[in-house]
């Protein structure tokens, strides 16, 4: 089998194959890719065949968007010319919000959602992070309820604008 | 008869099996309040609870059916056994009853299952451990949100109070079956690949009183303790849930849509 993607030079087609996956976003958090959240853990071609198998992990375990994120880097994948794909779920080691990378946290507070801050830790029975507003910036903010419209995010509330958000909770 | 029997399963699948079931009964459980909580941000936060437990029983499932190697998948096990099948403790299989009995169940496996996990993410099973790393974060969520409404009721109103008093007196003599060990399960332990129960016992009782003394409660005596539910000996809730959690695969095996 002879395609574009299996002429190129060593390492040349994972540099490809790990641009094109990256450009999978969240489907529930749109403004961030599988890279910026550390989803995309990592990407491996065979030179001889061109055969691509893409690790990915789940943030939680019960996270419905996994399998919209592998059918898309899946498509991803196919599109930028590689034929033969395999998308691997990968478990350990465990996701964390530490993976987050510097540019997703920025582009997370850009959309409106308190990126994770870890001053409290979460083991803390009665602990509570410290959240600046993501709209006004004000410290003085509160915790609405320990789960949010998604797995991953927490619904804080801030006193000093008034505005409700989600908080993308440390894991 | 589609019906699938485990009565041979290995010691690592039986293992495997009732962490499982125990996260499934408890997820199907807390998602049968979506639409009905009291109000809004709670009903989203049960929810979030039953996903993060039926996303871990998926897992064990999975793994269960690998570990088995008769080609059983992650549905395999949850919809084609009947109860007596089934090997979760049941405490997680009573009805939600009022708020207070939904949440003070959930913070008595909750309580119990954060040391578990982290005990279990040094098992000698690279698979077990794994999981146990990822449901670990997420019980310890689970442990604060029903932790912090034990508070709210125990220290709320004339109303809240009694029930939650309720609601111990009636879980209570469920609590004793998290920490049993059988044959099957005791070597395990002595190779390193399950937790010993009575290692968390310390950590489990800690949270418990504390939360308690918070919330103006009283830990009562272990007394008399109800057992069976890890024999597959259950109380009479559990095929009423499954005849509804099994409905559509027993009455149409295969179905896909």
């Amino acid at each position: 089998m002879v395609n574009e993607a299996t002429v190129a030079e060593p390492g040349v087609l994972e540099q490809r194959a790990w641009k094109a996956a990256a450009t999978v976003t969240d489907p529930e958090i749109p403004v961030l890719t599988i890279e910026d959240l550390g989803v995309l853990r990592d990407i491996r071609v065979d030179e001889a065949s061109g055969a691509v198998t893409a690790d990915i992990t789940p943030t939680y375990t019960g996270c419905p968007a996994m399998n919209m994120i592998a059918v898309a880097v899946d498509v991803a994948l196919r599109n930028a010319g590689f034929t033969d794909v395999k998308i691997n779920t990968v478990l350990s080691p465990a996701w964390t919000t530490d993976w987050l990378t510097t540019e997703g946290r920025a582009k997370l507070k850009e959309y409106g959602i308190a990126p994770p801050s870890g001053q409290t830790g979460r083991h803390a029975l009665f602990g509570q992070d410290e959240v600046d507003c993501p709209h006004c910036g004000s410290a003085d903010t509160e915790r609405l309820a320990e789960f949010g419209s998604t797995a991953c995010k927490a619904l804080w509330r801030c006193r000093s604008c008034g505005e409700p958000f989600d908080y993308f909770k440390c894991h | 008869m589609t019906t699938l029997h485990i009565d041979d399963a290995s010691p690592l699948v039986l293992y495997t099996l009732r962490l499982a079931d125990n996260a499934l009964v408890l997820g199907h459980r807390i998602s049968e309040w979506c639409g009905h909580a009291p109000m809004i941000e709670e009903d989203i936060s049960l929810t979030n609870v039953a996903l993060d437990l039926i996303g871990q029983a998926r897992m064990l499932y999975a793994y269960a059916g690998e570990a088995e190697g008769k080609g059983h998948d992650e549905d395999a096990f949850p919809y084609l056994r009947d109860a007596e099948g089934f090997r979760n403790v049941l405490l997680v299989e009573q009805p939600n009853g009022d708020f207070a009995v939904t949440i003070l169940r959930q913070f008595f496996y909750s309580a119990f299952m954060l040391p578990y996990w982290r005990a279990l993410m040094a098992s000698e099973d690279e698979t077990l451990a794994a999981i146990a790393a990822k449901a670990e974060k997420e019980a310890a969520y689970h442990v604060r949100h029903s932790a912090e409404w034990v508070i709210r009721l125990g220290d709320g109103t004339e109303e809240s109070r009694r029930r939650i008093e309720e609601a111990l007196a009636d879980l209570w003599m469920y609590t004793g079956e998290l920490f049993e060990v059988d044959d099957t399960e005791r070597a395990l332990i002595e190779r390193g690949i399950a937790v010993d129960p009575a290692t968390v016992r310390g950590d489990w009782e800690r949270t418990v009183d504390q939360v308690f003394a918070e919330a103006g409660l009283t830990r009562p005596d272990d007394g008399w303790m109800q057992t069976g539910g890890r024999g597959g000996r259950h109380t009479e809730h559990l095929g009423h849930m499954l005849s509804e959690l099994q409905y559509l695969q027993r009455a149409y095996p295969g179905a896909t849509w």
